[in-house]
């Protein structure tokens, strides 16, 4: 039976190594030599007994394990540095205080994702951003909503997308697509996870995704345009 | 009542399309796509987006200060031990 050709990944996987058709850049080696955030070892089983325990040091030997992932994903989430950090910071004063709770139900980093995750919404919420996004007229676009793609096919993505228009593309999505976004394609959540994490139909979820896809898309192919402008 | 799947527009099809592609199924093979130019482009494009969004993305390093606040947030709360230095926790 023929599948999907979108990708998918379990959540907490860290991004598959990049192939050809994409620029990548290098991601940022971790501090801890072979440790790799998402993936739990030995070594980790025990610095968590002993955070759990109360061991200020190895509670900080946690975050030098899972920070990058953490910042990274709040960085996603809410495209602005400043308030990244702050949630990075409440992400592991909340995992100060629960770490306790944690019973191994899942993988930990599983477990404190999901914990940075709902830090972010709940501060989301507190400013009173929607995290899902009204519906915008599916009128030909140009002025920032999704367009339907009726015209000539004259401006087709290449394959291969430059790392910063996407990055700079993914900032500014309204929130509600850039959440869904981010916890879809890049964080590989299901769109059931999705719709409890938001509060929203599954339904809601798809096509929120479809529509932040959508904006892109007529980012990205603007994107060309505007540099050979510059 | 549902379109039919041979003869559809291409609005239809692109109404569809959420659900079809968040369905898990091969959205290449509907038969819209077999005879509409613009809508292959489409969800060509839609496939390209989903692909880099996990490929280039890369895992960005926190400033080095954000230990210093966390851990003086700590104290605050309740009242930790000595602070660590920067580095100082990490595994050899």
């Amino acid at each position: 039976m023929p599948t999907s050709r979108f990708p998918t990944r379990l959540p907490g996987q860290p991004a598959p190594a990049p192939s050809g058709g994409v620029k990548p850049e290098p991601h940022v080696a971790p501090t801890v030599p072979g440790a790799s955030p998402a993936t739990p070892n030995a070594g980790e089983a025990e610095i968590l007994a002993h955070a759990q325990a109360g061991d200020h040091h190895a509670f900080a030997q946690l975050y030098f394990l899972h920070k990058r992932r953490i910042y990274s994903l709040c960085l996603r989430m809410v495209g602005n540095v400043a308030e990244a950090e702050d949630l990075t910071q409440e992400a592991f004063l909340q995992l100060h205080r629960k770490i306790a709770t944690f019973r191994g139900d899942s993988a930990f980093s599983t477990w404190l994702h999901r914990l940075a995750i709902n830090v972010v919404l709940m501060h989301l919420r507190k400013k009173g951003l929607p995290l899902v996004s009204l519906d915008e007229a599916m009128e030909p676009a140009s002025e920032g909503g999704p367009g339907r793609s009726f015209g000539a096919p004259d401006l087709t993505l290449s394959g291969s997308i430059d790392r910063l228009a996407l990055e700079r593309a993914v900032a500014d999505l309204p929130a509600g697509y850039r959440l869904t976004f981010v916890l879809h394609d890049i964080e590989g959540y299901e769109h059931n996870e999705i719709a409890s994490m938001l509060e929203c139909s599954i339904g809601n979820s798809k096509s929120q995704l479809h529509k932040a896809r959508l904006k892109l898309r007529d980012a990205l192919r603007a994107f060309p345009r505007q540099e050979a402008r510059q | 009542m549902k379109p039919d799947p041979n003869n559809m527009t291409c609005q239809q099809f692109q109404d569809q399309l959420p659900e079809l592609i968040g369905s898990g199924e091969d959205a290449a093979s509907h038969p819209h796509l077999q005879t509409c130019p613009l809508c292959r482009a489409l969800l060509s494009d839609l496939e390209i987006i989903a692909a880099a969004a996990r490929q280039l993305f890369p895992i960005v390093e926190p400033p080095d200060d954000l230990w210093e606040h966390i851990e003086s947030a700590l104290k605050e709360e309740d009242g930790s031990p000595e602070p660590l230095q920067e580095g100082s926790a990490e595994i050899q």
